[in-house]
C-alpha cells in the first residue's frame, strides 16, 4: 500500500492498541461504565418469534387470508403474502399455450386409446369437487370447485391392460411429467379437470385440462395435461427427480404408506 | 504508534479508518447475496414475475445456495487474525450505552412532535439505528435461513410448521425489503457515511458530530 495510512481510533491500522477488548486490565468498564447485550437480546428475540411464528404461524396466516378476503377478494390481497390466493408456478418460460388441435390422449397399456377434445371431455361423465388445494411449500387455498373425469372412468373406457399399475403424465409445456399409481388413483379420485373455480382451467392454471389429485400435494396436480399413459410402474415425475417425494399424500390424510 | 502521535492540528486534518477492508468485503458480499435472495425470491413468488422469469427449478436453485451461503461472509470476517475490527464492532454494536438510549429516545421524541430538536448524547462508533439494523440483519437473516432450510427439507416435519414457515418467511422478506430500503435511503442522504463503506474512511469531523465517544474510546487506550 503506497498511500497514506489514515488514523484509526481502532488502532487497526499500524497495530497501535489492542483496543477495548483485549486492552489494558480494566479497561472496558472504566470507559464503559454502563453497556447493556441489547445487540444480543435483539437477534435472540428475533429467533424467538421466528420459531413461534413456526410453531403458531399457520392459524395468523389463515386469519389474515380470511380476513383480506373478506376486505378484498382480488387485489391487494393477491400481493400480501398468504392471501388465500394461489401462487401460480410454471416451470418453463411463462405459461405454455395449448395448441389450436388440443388433444387429450389416453394410451400406453390399454386396448383402445382415446384422443379426445375438451368437449369429448366435457360429454363423458363428471365428477364434481370441492376440495382444498395445498402447496407442498405450506400455502393453501381452500375450498376449491373442481370439475373433470375421474382418471379410472377414462382408463375404463379406454380399456386398461392388467400389465397397468400406474399412470404417467405428460403436460405440453414439454417439461412437466407426474405419476400415480392406479391404487392412488381409486384412493384419491382424481381428476382430469376442465373447470376450476367455477370456470374453464385457465391457461395459468393449467388449462384447457390439469389433474387434480385430492389429498396429495399440489405437485401432484400437474398442469397442461396432454397425455396420460397406462404403464406397468409408476416412475418419478419432474419434481420428485428433483427432491420431492413420489409419496405425496398430505400429512393426517391418508395412509403414508399408500405410495 | 507514529499513527496516533498527532498534533492537535493534524488531527483535524486527518481522515479516520471507520470500516477496515474485511468488514467491507463482508458487508458488499452480504449485500449481493441478499439482493440475489430479494430478486429470486421475488420471481419464485409474485405470480406476475413467475409468468415472467420462468425456469422454477432454476430460480429456485439459485435462491438455496444464496440463502444457505448468507452466514459465510460474516463467519470467514470474524475467524482470523484479520477479523479483529470485525469482532471489535460486533461487540460494539452488541453494547448498548445510556446515550444510545438517550438517542432512540430522542428519535422517538421527535417523530411524534413531543419535542423539537432531540438531544444529541455522546454516541460512539455506532447509533442505535445502526445497533438495531445490524441486530436485525443477524437475527432476521438466521430466521430466514431457518425457515427456508425447513421449507427445503420439509419432508420430516408437519404440514402446519411448513404452513408457519411459510409465513414467517413471507412476512419477514417483506420486512427486510422496508428495512433494507430504509438503509440504502439514510446511506445516500449522507454520502460520508457511505463514502465509509466504499473507501473505508471518514473526516475526523464527521466521527466528531457522528460518534464523538468512538474517539474517547481510542485516546482512553492511549493512556
Amino acid at each position: 500500500m503506497t498511500e497514506q495510512q489514515p488514523f484509526s481510533p481502532d488502532g487497526s491500522v499500524g497495530g497501535v492498541s489492542d483496543g477495548p477488548l483485549s486492552g489494558p486490565p480494566g479497561g472496558r468498564a472504566a470507559q464503559e461504565p454502563w453497556s447493556k447485550p441489547i445487540g444480543r437480546r435483539t437477534v435472540l428475540s428475533l429467533l424467538g418469534l421466528g420459531a413461534l411464528g413456526t410453531l403458531f404461524g399457520s392459524h395468523v396466516q389463515a386469519g389474515i387470508s380470511s380476513l383480506l378476503n373478506s376486505v378484498d377478494a382480488g387485489g391487494i390481497a393477491s400481493l400480501v403474502p398468504g392471501g388465500g390466493q394461489f401462487t401460480i408456478y410454471t416451470v418453463t418460460d411463462g405459461y405454455p399455450a395449448a395448441p389450436a388441435d388440443y388433444r387429450l390422449r389416453v394410451d400406453g397399456l390399454v386396448e383402445r386409446p382415446l384422443s379426445m377434445t375438451v368437449a369429448d371431455l366435457q360429454s363423458l361423465p363428471a365428477t364434481r369437487l370441492i376440495r382444498d388445494f395445498q402447496c407442498v411449500t405450506g400455502w393453501e387455498v381452500t375450498d376449491v370447485h373442481w370439475v373433470g373425469v375421474r382418471l379410472l372412468d377414462l382408463a375404463e373406457r379406454a380399456g386398461v391392460n392388467p400389465a397397468a399399475s400406474a399412470f404417467r403424465f405428460t403436460s405440453f409445456d414439454g417439461v412437466y411429467t407426474e405419476s400415480l399409481t392406479v391404487e392412488q388413483a381409486r384412493e384419491t379420485g382424481a381428476i382430469a379437470a376442465y373447470s376450476m373455480l367455477g370456470a374453464p382451467v385457465t391457461r395459468e392454471h393449467g388449462g384447457p385440462v390439469r389433474l387434480y389429485v385430492p389429498d396429495m400435494f399440489g405437485y401432484k396436480s400437474i398442469k397442461w395435461l396432454s397425455r396420460i399413459e397406462l404403464v406397468p410402474q409408476a416412475e418419478p415425475g419432474y419434481w420428485e427427480q428433483n427432491g420431492y417425494p413420489v409419496n405425496a399424500w398430505i400429512s393426517g390424510h391418508a395412509p403414508a404408506q399408500a405410495a | 504508534m507514529s499513527a496516533t502521535q498527532l498534533t492537535a492540528e493534524q488531527s483535524k486534518q486527518r481522515v479516520v479508518l471507520r470500516f477496515d477492508r474485511v468488514e467491507r468485503a463482508v458487508h458488499w458480499v452480504n449485500a449481493a447475496l441478499v439482493l440475489i435472495l430479494i430478486v429470486t425470491g421475488a420471481a419464485l413468488y409474485f405470480t406476475p414475475l413467475i409468468a415472467l422469469v420462468g425456469r422454477r427449478r432454476l430460480i429456485e436453485q439459485v435462491h438455496l445456495y444464496a440463502g444457505l451461503s448468507l452466514p459465510l461472509p460474516l463467519l470467514l470476517g470474524v475467524a482470523g487474525s484479520w477479523g479483529r475490527g470485525l469482532r471489535r464492532d460486533v461487540s460494539r454494536i452488541n453494547g448498548w450505552t445510556e446515550a444510545d438510549l438517550q438517542w432512540l429516545r430522542g428519535l422517538v421524541d421527535t417523530a411524534s412532535g413531543r419535542r423539537q430538536a432531540a438531544p444529541r448524547p455522546r454516541l460512539g462508533k455506532f447509533n442505535a439505528g445502526q445497533k438495531l439494523n445490524a441486530a436485525f440483519v443477524a437475527g432476521g437473516g438466521l430466521v430466514m435461513l431457518g425457515t427456508g432450510a425447513l421449507l427445503h427439507w420439509y419432508v420430516p416435519f408437519p404440514l402446519s410448521w411448513r404452513a408457519g414457515a411459510t409465513f414467517v418467511h413471507n412476512w419477514l422478506a417483506v420486512t427486510f425489503v422496508i428495512v433494507i430500503v430504509g438503509h440504502i435511503t439514510l446511506a445516500l442522504a449522507d454520502r460520508e457515511a457511505l463514502r465509509a463503506m466504499l473507501g473505508g474512511r471518514v473526516s475526523r469531523a464527521w466521527v466528531a458530530r457522528h460518534a464523538p465517544a468512538w474517539l474517547d474510546e481510542s485516546a482512553e487506550q492511549q493512556q
